[in-house]
């Protein structure tokens, strides 16, 4: 009896033949609100730089690491590829499907460690939350996104922990993918917005 | 993509998980739909008596201001504020949603679709146990030092971000918790409603077989998810505002305060319509019942409550006419919040057009179901002349928006839940609640509402603000006190009846006439199993052969066709 993803989605027999599995269907309904939560966080970014007298960025304050992070997204770029290709693997019952998950999930982990080393440098130079809009904004939404970061790469050591133990259903593994290359997907328009 | 086999071990473990519970099991860590719908419920009702106990405490200081007030005592100017802020929240969040979404969804979904349960019960379940918390940390945040939070429900900063100028240090960062905690419960709540739709339905339930009031739950609940995203957003930097000290929403370090409007109100708006489509779906299957006819033109209806839905989304701004946005903006938002009245307009039409012809029997539910058509108008009525830019600089905060909205929510909350648990009560509690003492309760509920709110549509055209402590100060206001004193005897009226509706409750919940499976010789599923249902809901799960408002059919003997009877059962011609 395999417990479903995250021990969460435990599940009533289907009487008919659905079209995309409970805990698929659910994750898909929770990454819509998810991008509805960005889209708010990123509208009102851009709003408060709109607002903002004097240009974006504002004069006087620590420039943002535009290179540095560009090599950071494609890591989680390719995160998102690695993981992309160890499902293909695990539905072919390969056993790549280990490294690639692995590839995956150390790649997720280096991006939060990066950004991790880039806050602690900005702190540095006097960008904090309080300092200004600027501040402001950037941790708020670089923040969020890197506590989903966090939450995607807890859930993808757990269905990695599952496979190493031969637990892994696609019940369970689409879902967390789900999750997955929604965080990998909204980190380009951050990006995009954030940075440059 | 998919692996055979698979799906039959996935739920292969589901049915034997029916089996005797105890205590703690059954009642408290239940993860029974039933059960949690009704923990949902009673929480609701408690949270109302307490909303109504607040209306109570700051109706009577406007009435006789000064004076202390029975059983609550003298009430300050701080105190006034943190109640009516905390009315508001509380009817909205903590009464309206959890008894019309949370307790009417999660009863009737898996009971109407011919499932045995939601399809995540352990989510359902971790969700009232979160929405129970936010509850407390609401009721909590009134006993705080400071006091509640008095910053009225919208939360407008700066005053609700500052404590320099909330003077509620604690009390508004509770409230803002306890909100945010609202709708983590209600997101969960809201997955589980659409997937079990989505994937649960009875074999042979097509979409346009679902009973009306299931559409309307899981399309509200599309908009709720659909819109709370941007709230949440606003409601993490608004409590970095309050803690951390950021200023995203101060404009003397180049924050915005309207930015917060926009965010509240593009979740406040759909948040409407969020309650009302329960509601008016609880309405449908009502009049379907008792006017013994097919609900008129079912897909039309479907389709009105889709672009109802859509719409919803574009109409917040009309919130915001006096904030200081471009006029430019106000006409846009003017023209669409007229549009939207269109369709809601059209489904009231299509109920009329229900009754007609149809043999009515005026129930205690059918009564409540009419009621709410009919206040619901006036609320719908006299939101035209909000709508319109022009007219709601004038009307802007008076109490003649506080009336306008009132004639919405209170057909909404109040009478759509008061029909829903007088047409359900049979099946939630195997018993019928007592007629003539349900009718007593209708008519002096119904009449003190009336009472109470009519008056307020003459002080709020006379230009009386909303949110004032105490309107002696205005010599221009100041001789309409009769007018208060008259709303606020109608409230008392009002919550007086309440006592009926309670003993009624609690007496026929014990000794009410057993009901049977089916009292109301209803269509839908949930009638088909035993009153209450057992855990588990059918000992075998039914199918369904055909739509939900098979009533009167020309040819059959009886007047109602149930869904889940076979075809070839139906008498020959």
């Amino acid at each position: 009896m395999p417990d479903d993803a995250l021990g969460l989605p435990y599940s009533v027999p289907a009487r008919r033949e659905p079209v995309l599995p409970n805990g698929v269907l659910g994750m898909l309904i929770f990454v819509a609100t998810e991008i509805m939560f960005f889209s708010g966080l990123i509208s009102a970014f851009v709003i408060g730089k709109s607002n903002a007298i004097g240009g974006w960025p504002p004069p006087g304050q620590p420039r943002l690491p535009v290179e540095e992070t560009a090599l950071n997204t494609a890591a989680l770029l390719a995160s998102g590829v690695a993981l992309y290709f160890a499902n293909r693997a695990f539905k072919r019952g390969d056993a790549k499907t280990k490294r690639l998950l692995l590839i995956s999930i150390v790649l997720g982990g280096f991006f939060v460690v990066f950004q991790g080393a880039e806050w602690v440098a900005l702190i540095g130079e006097g960008l904090t939350v309080t300092s200004g809009q600027l501040g402001g904004f950037f941790y708020l939404l670089v923040g969020t996104h890197a506590l989903h970061v966090v939450a995607g790469f807890i859930i993808l050591l757990y269905t990695y922990r599952k496979l190493l133990h031969d637990d892994l259903d696609r019940f369970t593994f689409w879902p967390a993918q789900v999750f997955w290359y929604f965080v990998v997907g909204v980190w380009p328009i951050l990006y995009w917005q954030v940075y440059l | 993509m998919a692996e055979a086999g698979t799906a039959e071990t996935h739920g292969a473990h589901a049915h034997d998980a029916h089996h005797e519970q105890g205590f703690w099991s059954k009642y408290i860590f239940s993860t029974d739909h039933k059960m949690i719908a009704m923990q949902y419920m009673f929480t609701g009702i408690v949270m109302a008596l307490i909303g109504g106990y607040m209306s109570y405490a700051f109706r009577m200081q406007l009435a006789f201001p000064g004076q202390s007030v029975p059983g609550y005592g003298l009430v300050s100017q701080g105190e006034y504020n943190a109640l009516v802020t905390n009315h508001g929240t509380i009817m909205i969040f903590w009464v309206a949603m959890p008894m019309l979404i949370a307790a009417f969804g999660n009863y009737l979904i898996p009971l109407m679709i011919g499932a045995d349960d939601m399809v995540f019960p352990r989510i359902n379940r971790l969700s009232y146990q979160i929405f129970l918390v936010s509850a407390l940390v609401l009721i909590g945040s009134l006993f705080v030092p400071g006091g509640g939070f008095g910053g009225a429900w919208t939360a407008y900063p700066p005053l609700s971000s500052s404590a320099e100028y909330s003077l509620t240090p604690l009390g508004s960062t509770l409230w803002l918790v306890a909100v945010a905690l609202e709708f983590v419960a209600f997101l969960l709540g809201g997955i589980n409603f659409i997937t079990t739709l989505m994937n649960a339905r009875a074999p042979g339930m097509k979409m346009y077989d679902i009973p009306m009031v299931l559409w309307m739950i899981v399309v509200a609940s599309v908009l709720f998810m659909a819109s709370v995203g941007p709230l949440i957003a606003g409601a993490v930097m608004l409590f970095m505002d309050q803690v951390v000290g950021t200023g995203y929403f101060d404009p003397g370090r180049g924050g915005d305060p309207i930015l917060w409007q926009h965010l509240f109100w593009f979740f406040g708006h759909p948040e409407v319509y969020v309650v009302f489509l329960p509601a008016i779906g609880i309405v449908a299957e009502i009049i379907c019942t008792f006017s013994r006819k097919k609900l008129f033109n079912y897909k039309l209806i479907l389709y009105t409550v889709f672009a109802t839905a859509i719409i919803s989304f574009f109409v917040w701004a009309h919130h915001q006419f006096v904030a200081g946005i471009d006029p430019r903006m106000a006409n846009v938002f003017t023209i669409t919040t007229l549009i939207i009245s269109i369709p809601i307009a059209e489904m009231i039409f299509l109920y009329i057009a229900t009754l007609y012809g149809g043999s009515i029997r005026l129930t205690t539910p059918m009564l409540w179901a009419l009621a709410f058509i009919a206040e619901f108008m006036i609320g719908g009525i006299t939101g035209i002349f909000l709508g319109a830019s022009g007219s709601d600089i004038y009307f802007h905060d008076t109490y003649f928006v506080l009336a306008h909205f009132h004639y919405t929510f209170f057909p909404i909350a109040i009478i759509g839940f008061l029909a829903g648990i007088t047409y359900w009560f049979p099946k939630m509690f195997g018993r019928m609640m007592n007629e003539t003492l349900g009718k007593i309760h209708f008519w002096g509920t119904i009449a003190a509402f009336n009472s109470i709110f009519i008056p307020l549509f003459i002080l709020g055209t006379a230009g009386q603000h909303r949110r004032i402590y105490n309107y002696q100060n205005f010599p221009d206001l100041a001789d309409m006190q009769g007018l208060r004193v008259f709303a606020t005897t109608a409230l008392l009226v009002m919550l007086a009846f309440q006592a009926v509706f309670l003993f009624n409750f609690f007496y026929s919940m014990f000794k009410g006439k057993p009901a049977g499976k089916n009292p109301w010789k209803a269509n839908t599923l949930e009638w088909t199993t035993t009153s209450p249902p057992p855990h588990g809901n059918w000992a075998e799960l039914p199918n369904c052969y055909r739509g939900p408002y098979e009533y009167s059919v020309p040819g059959r003997e009886e007047d109602y066709w149930p869904q889940d009877v076979p075809p070839d059962t139906a008498p020959a011609e």
